[in-house]
């Protein structure tokens, strides 16, 4: 039987990456369209009147908003090459991280980057100390939940691409080896994981993106 | 790995009793009709317990489980569900149950804060916020429809994270004198309050109404006591700071 499958993203957001990832891990064709979040299509404001905002996963017809809730839409349809754990308790605890990477984590590295040189110890204590808490995750661990790609790996997987690009922005080294050894080699292994390795974005136009974001946030900022 | 109405099994609710996030897990609980020890935490002095059970975030609720600790509200409901399978609270169908979840989220992240910021404005704040509030009850009206619940003819996970909507934000602006979510305003999700509020797995959990007003005294309105009260209660929601 013959679904249609189709994913509202922009060619930069890393939470529809996760989408991309997902549906390539799990094998499902699917059309893709790319919104122009300044001029939003009518289909994308009807599947999302609520947020209008990206990814969104329509199946026959029907959507699903929100990657994280997508993602868990996706591993309950196609079962095969399961994303979460089968354990209650396992489960919830990549639940867990998965919202911590999203709610202190990126939150905590966004406010480091927009941040005036004058902030940026205090923003830059915060980020570290929350990267901290997801090295201690990858301990003895190829990848988050073991030696396979899952749910929180695609959940993280936006630390493996974007926070070079924020640092090659900011003159500012937040992940390195010698701090963050387990962080580092998941990253390695992420990127280079062949369902991972051919969706990034493209990394010049991504630098010019968000330095383009930067100087905005930091001039709406400037203390009179 | 838990057995199902095994006498072992041990579960425990570390929470505080005006907190809307503790309340869905022991809303949840009570559908399940799943024994527990309910442990009151001192938010100004908190247990080593709690400390060792949630280290990275120190709040409340965390669930424990056969000594295996869960914490996030959300993420407590979706494992209970999960664990104990009866009278569910997500729907079975993956896309409805997708549609629960963005509701859930939608209420936890969108509607929670815009009612709270109404509760702790400056007379100068008080307007724009509770424009803001209404706009989301409004979309919450609309997702509502002609229901009895979000979760059909039973609550469920939407309705039980709805809580602090359902009960204790109508209390707290009636002895506040607010005018953010009224019966002319909203009134299919007013009835849904009036229905969830007596529903006995609910009604079960509430906190009494005059220790919920003792605890939001009018005199907090407009004051600077945001940061002493945000302290006490350590939810996940920052109030703006006062207007000096």
């Amino acid at each position: 039987m013959a679904e249609e499958v189709k994913l509202f993203r922009t060619w930069s957001s890393p939470y529809a990456l996760r989408i991309v990832w997902a549906l390539k891990l799990k094998g499902i064709e699917y059309e893709t369209i790319f919104e122009d979040l300044t001029n939003k299509s009518p289909s994308l404001l009807q599947y999302n009147p609520t947020h209008g905002k990206v990814p969104v996963l329509v199946r026959d017809g029907k959507p699903v908003c929100e990657s994280l809730v997508i993602l868990e839409y996706v591993d309950e349809i196609w079962k095969h090459n399961p994303l979460l754990p089968q354990d209650p308790y396992e489960k919830s605890m990549a639940r867990f991280w998965a919202n911590f990477g999203d709610d202190k984590l990126m939150k905590s590295i966004w406010q480091l980057f927009i941040a005036h040189e004058k902030d940026q110890d205090v923003a830059a204590v915060a980020a570290l100390e929350n990267l901290k808490i997801v090295e201690e995750q990858l301990k003895g661990k190829k990848f988050f939940q073991g030696e396979t790609i899952g749910y929180l790996d695609l959940a993280f997987g936006w630390i493996a691409n974007l926070v070079s690009i924020l640092e090659e922005i900011m003159s500012l080294k937040l992940v390195d080896g010698e701090r963050f050894p387990h962080l580092s080699s998941w990253i390695q292994h992420f990127i280079d994981a062949p369902v991972i390795r051919d969706c990034w974005p493209p990394r010049d136009k991504m630098i010019i993106k968000f330095q383009v974001m930067r100087e905005n946030y930091l001039a709406a900022a400037t203390p009179k | 790995m838990s057995s199902r109405g095994s006498k072992m099994e041990e579960v425990k609710l570390f929470g505080y009793w005006v907190s809307p996030f503790c309340r869905s897990v022991e809303i949840a609980l009570n559908i399940k009709g799943i024994q527990y020890e309910y442990i009151e935490e001192d938010l100004t002095n908190k247990s080593p317990q709690l400390l060792q059970y949630n280290p990275v975030y120190k709040k409340i609720p965390v669930l424990l489980h056969n000594g295996k600790p869960i914490v996030e509200s959300m993420v407590i409901l979706e494992y209970i569900d999960e664990t104990w399978k009866n009278n569910p609270i997500l729907p079975e169908d993956p896309f409805e149950k997708a549609r629960a979840r963005f509701w859930a989220n939608f209420v936890d992240q969108k509607c929670f804060p815009a009612l709270w910021k109404t509760i702790w404005s400056t007379s100068e704040q008080y307007e724009q916020n509770k424009a803001e509030a209404l706009e989301r009850l409004k979309v919450l009206e609309n997702e509502l429809g002609g229901k009895r619940f979000f979760g059909g003819d039973s609550i469920g996970m939407v309705d039980i994270v709805a809580n602090f909507i359902g009960f204790s934000f109508r209390t707290i602006q009636e002895a506040l004198k607010l005018d953010v979510f009224t019966e002319d305003n909203f009134p299919k999700l007013w009835e849904w309050a009036e229905n969830f509020a007596n529903c006995s797995p609910v009604k079960k959990c509430l906190p009494p109404q005059d220790k919920l007003i003792a605890n939001f005294p009018p005199a907090y309105m407009g004051k600077t006591l945001v940061s002493s009260f945000q302290s006490r209660l350590q939810l996940q929601f920052h109030p703006p700071a006062a207007a000096k």
